[in-house]
């Protein structure tokens, strides 16, 4: 396996970057030189070698860095990570999962032993090793999603399923595109999604909401989402909007290669098995416009995509007064040639 | 995305019989290997190979959630239905390898809640079971009331009351003993909820009374599992699929769709949780409707249809499927 963990910052300095074989494997989401809204599922079911779509939960150069940002950003906010008093079943489960894929998929970095519930956790690259009782939380510096999502990247919503809707009564969310969970907390699936345009005459969240509600025990779904975000923040959250919205100002074609980005949120989709809960971790990748630009198709694709996207979409997510200033950096990369179909890159 | 769950290999390993309608049975795994936890009141969609047609019907899972060895299901014999239950009783036998989906809840336990009550009649009884056990395990604070129709047709009745005395409360019919419903519900602590699983007229008997005692609606949970109905054989024009098929006589549509390779949703398989919804394209006859999932006006539209449990009599029908 041999990830190189690269010791890095997103914020104050912004060190973060990515290495010319992260690039490679960015989930890039555009498969065609346009884009609108779509529930645009699959199975998440193992893809591509070496690709985010490898693993149940990908483990990347970003890891240990990610997670001192997700400690630095709790220290601040606890309120970043709630859990309703019916979902502690729901943590468990998810520790489960993420302790079973992580050291399945990645067994020289993580190892769990099971003796009935005497279980022993070890994470190498973080340079733990624990001891506890499953399903005593005493046994745990913290509660069991907190514990585990404090080791895992992605941001993770976990939905109680009841009166044919989903909840959100659970989480742990440090890495977001501008939503909150305190605000959102308690709040059903219609009511968390109630600001975003288009999709609901569109009749996506109905359509959306029967596909999740109906997804089983071993059968997880995933699809992308996107946005731009300026610097490479992980932390975008409506509660620092103070911190990040002013950064948003003072682009020039000159540090545009360095200062955007183009944030892709791979969102999966989970059934649990104790609890019935529905966990649906957000993880998000950032590439830099100057990373983005060494795959020449996506340099093509992301410019005529930007171009023709329409209004309302570009203000949802938040980049409308920089769009004209992106398009004419990027339309230095796009020649007008065609793009071949799908997202991965034309071989070299 | 494929039709269904994920499915598990499993052998036979035990079948028990609990009293003259009732049979127990016990599956583990073929490879050994340990079968998926799950949450009380989820079923599985057990599959058989009954004499050529392929039938895929579900059972409550009634074994501890959290014992990962075996799943057990107990299965009631109906002599009038359509062979599932009988196939079952008469050919499945120790040692037999079967296919089962992986478990599906449509019927789960709300964990916000103070208190469950519990009411089950009859063969109804299975998912409680496994609820019984989660909730025993983690502190859950639960009341059962169980009606059946004799001491020797009560199954599960002595297994209860030996385990927990205080919580479950049993009812014979044959000795003239029914639920004091209204004063039952009448007396619950704030934040109680209500489940119900038994014949379809109980069920309505509860809601109805829940209802009408100013129950919200949420806090009322019931599982009704229709079997597909027999009826006259019809054909039917899938039109994506370009394929005819014949839907006999003991055979659901959603069957018919399988048997033909093509590859249809469905989780239930008893009308109650819209997965398999079909759009009609056209149609020339009339439809024999037995779904909870659609509207009264969608039944009246002749748009839709639920081929796990309804059935058309008629000249032509047309599915986009």
């Amino acid at each position: 396996m041999g990830i190189n963990f690269k010791d890095e910052t997103f914020r104050d300095d912004f060190t973060f970057f990515n290495s010319p074989e992260q690039i490679r494997r960015f989930p890039f989401p555009f498969h065609e030189d346009s884009y609108m809204y779509s529930v645009n599922m699959e199975p998440h079911t193992p893809v591509v070698p070496g690709s985010v779509y490898e693993n149940r939960f990908d483990v990347d150069e970003h890891y240990v860095s990610e997670m001192r940002d997700r400690a630095m950003v709790l220290a601040d906010d606890p309120l970043r990570c709630q859990s309703l008093p019916h979902m502690t079943l729901a943590g468990w489960d998810l520790l489960e999962l993420i302790m079973e894929a992580k050291s399945e998929d990645y067994p020289d970095l993580f190892s769990l032993t099971r003796d009935g519930n005497k279980w022993h956790w070890i994470n190498k690259p973080m340079g733990i090793d624990q001891k506890f009782v499953f399903m005593d939380e005493a046994t745990l510096p913290y509660g069991p999603m907190e514990y585990i999502t404090r080791q895992t990247q992605g941001d993770f919503a976990v939905l109680d399923q009841r009166d044919d809707n989903l909840w959100m009564d659970a989480g742990m969310v440090t890495t977001q595109a501008d939503w909150s969970l305190d605000f959102d907390i308690g709040m059903n699936f219609f009511e968390w999604h109630a600001p975003v345009p288009k999709a609901h005459e569109m009749g996506i969240f109905v359509r959306a909401l029967k596909f999740l509600l109906n997804i089983q025990q071993g059968a997880p779904a995933r699809r992308l989402n996107w946005t731009m975000t300026v610097n490479p923040l992980l932390d975008t959250s409506p509660e620092n909007y103070h911190k990040w919205g002013v950064q948003k100002k003072g682009l020039t074609l000159e540090n545009m290669g360095q200062k955007m980005h183009l944030r892709v949120e791979l969102q999966t989709f989970f059934r649990m098995p104790r609890s019935n809960a529905l966990i649906f971790p957000i993880r998000a990748y950032l590439i830099k416009m100057d990373e983005l630009v060494t795959v020449p198709k996506w340099g093509r694709r992301f410019h005529r995509v930007l171009r023709d996207l329409p209004e309302e979409l570009a203000t949802y997510k938040g980049f409308i007064d920089n769009r004209p200033k992106i398009l004419e950096w990027l339309s230095k990369y796009d020649d007008g040639t065609p793009t071949s179909p799908g997202v991965w890159p034309d071989p070299e | 995305m494929s039709a269904g769950t994920a499915k598990i290999n499993v052998t036979v390993t035990d079948v028990t019989k609990v009293n003259d309608l009732v049979t127990r049975f016990r599956f583990a795994r073929t490879d050994g290997g340990p079968l998926p936890h799950f949450s009380g009141g989820a079923h599985t969609v057990v599959e058989m190979d009954d004499n050529g047609t392929i039938r895929l019907n579900p059972y409550s899972l009634m074994s501890d959630p959290a014992d990962q060895t075996a799943y057990t299901i107990s299965v009631r014999r109906d002599d009038e239905g359509r062979g599932g239950s009988l196939f079952m009783h008469n050919h499945v036998k120790p040692g037999m390898e079967m296919v089962i989906s992986n478990p599906v809840n449509l019927f789960p336990l709300d964990l916000r809640a103070r208190k469950h009550l519990l009411l089950a009649g009859g063969i109804g009884i299975t998912p409680f079971l496994a609820q019984i056990k989660q909730l025993a395990t983690s502190n859950g604070h639960f009341e059962l009331h169980y009606s059946v129709r004799s001491k020797l047709l009560g199954s599960y009745v002595n297994e209860l009351t030996g385990h927990y005395p205080n919580n479950v409360h049993i009812y014979f019919d044959d000795q003239k003993q029914a639920i004091d419903l209204e004063n039952l519900l009448d007396g619950q602590p704030l934040g109680t909820h209500i489940y119900v699983c038994g014949p379809k007229g109980m069920i309505d008997w509860v809601r109805n009374m829940a209802e009408s005692l100013g129950w919200p609606r949420e806090a009322v949970h019931h599982e009704e599992f229709l079997a597909p109905a027999s009826g006259k054989p019809f054909e039917v024009k899938l039109s994506r699929s370009n394929k005819v098929i014949k839907v006999g006589e003991h055979q659901s549509l959603l069957e018919a769709i399988e048997a033909a390779g093509v590859d249809a949703p469905y989780l239930c398989r008893g009308g109650a949780c819209g997965q398999c919804e079909t759009e009609v394209i056209g149609y020339d006859g009339k439809f024999l409707h037995n779904d909870h999932w659609l509207t009264d006006e969608e039944h009246a539209s002749g748009k839709k249809i639920m081929p796990c449990v309804s059935r058309f009599e008629g000249k032509t029908l047309v599915l986009d499927r």
